[in-house]
């Protein structure tokens, strides 16, 4: 088989078969481009997952990419991103269709105040998640404080501060830090 | 014109996304309410869609929000640009750039982002559990229902985690939220 079709069809099901996205995705990955397929090396894929880390954007696509890349340059790697992008992308857009309608019925609206409470509940959860996975050392503690009680501000006395501009923040005091005292003692960062 | 808010609305997403799917929501909840495109309901809705259907939740956001404002070509418009910068990004990264990313100072920007993102989304799900439960901060409006929802909902995950030893899947609690509205709003 033509190596783009293969590239895009093999993503696409990766894509169509992942719920919740990040971190399920990986081992279908692992398991499709490495096991099945051969089209990268284990060590590799580890690497990505790494450099996936410390870069923007969803772990599954920054995988796509470079798998892609990997086989076939840039036209593979687009053919495969767009591959993983695909089948959500229809999803959500028949979603989006007749998600008004769909709301009118009591019933439906009710389910919805329900999950609306879910959703609360796993983004604190994920954060109590991320907080554990965290260095425990004062900088990034005093970072992850300041930055959480700003938020909170923002959202609270709808500040006109985005929470872009707090991101860009605190990478530059970090920066600083860095620069007037030098590097931390343990080495390494968060991401090794 | 609404193709090249949505782009670089997206786009911006795209850009400082770090720590994952959470770490988008608070990004998509800013550009969402600065132009106005969702309600902070309808918002939180879709957010619980795009978790329980399949691919990336941030790409699943994008894809609904621009569907959403300019139909199709909407969605393609936000979809892409909310994927471009990590797909620049990686090629950048593999092909040009081996080595830029144990660069010291690329690391030292890591450190302070990456527990900013962690602050960001705790005060994100602070603001929204206190919200569903008690309304604004100024304006207190006690919501039972909602208190009796997320005292059961927290019970079932730890009575989970518990007994499995495993976390209980996002989905599933969406269900059970999902069945315990329709129950308890219902009365």
């Amino acid at each position: 088989m033509n190596i783009l079709l293969d590239l895009f069809l093999t993503f696409a099901k990766i894509g169509l078969f992942t719920f919740g996205g990040g971190y399920a995705m990986i081992s279908m990955i692992e398991n499709n481009c490495v096991e099945k397929k051969q089209w990268i090396t284990h060590d590799e894929m580890m690497n990505v997952t790494v450099i996936a880390e410390s870069t923007p954007g969803p772990i599954a696509i920054n995988c796509a990419t470079f798998t892609g890349f990997k086989k076939a340059g840039f036209i593979g790697a687009l053919v495969a991103t767009l591959g993983i992008v695909a089948p959500s992308f229809v999803v959500i857009y028949l979603i989006s269709m007749f998600l008004d309608n769909f709301l009118e019925l009591t019933i439906i609206a009710n389910a919805f105040k329900g999950i609306k409470i879910a959703v609360g509940i796993l983004i604190l959860d994920a954060a109590i998640t991320m907080i554990k996975k965290m260095h425990k050392k004062k900088l990034p503690g005093a970072i992850m404080i300041c930055s959480c009680v700003t938020m909170l501000c923002i959202n609270i006395f709808a500040w006109n501060f985005s929470s872009i501009s707090l991101m860009l923040s605190a990478a530059a005091v970090s920066l600083t830090i860095f620069i007037v005292k030098g590097a931390p003692e343990q080495k390494g960062g968060a991401n090794k | 014109m609404i193709y090249l808010d949505l782009f670089f609305g997206f786009l911006k997403v795209g850009c400082f996304t770090f720590g994952g799917a959470y770490g988008a929501i608070p990004l998509i909840r800013d550009v969402v309410m600065f132009y106005g495109w969702l309600s902070d309901e309808m918002l939180t809705y879709m957010i619980a869609v795009s978790e329980s259907t399949p691919g990336p939740i941030m790409v699943n956001l994008a894809t609904y929000i621009g569907s959403n404002r300019a139909g199709f070509w909407g969605a393609v418009v936000a979809s892409l640009a909310v994927v471009l910068p990590s797909f620049l990004i990686i090629l950048l990264v593999t092909v040009l750039l081996k080595n830029a990313w144990e660069n010291k100072y690329a690391q030292a920007v890591l450190r302070g982002l990456k527990p900013c993102v962690i602050g960001i989304v705790l005060a994100t799900g602070i603001y929204m559990v206190f919200g569903n439960c008690f309304g604004k901060i100024f304006a207190i409006n006690i919501n039972l229902q909602a208190i009796i929802i997320t005292v059961l909902l927290v019970a079932a995950m730890f009575t989970y985690k518990k007994v499995t030893n495993k976390k209980l899947s996002p989905i599933m609690l969406i269900i059970a939220a999902a069945f315990l509205g329709m129950g308890i709003y219902a009365i």
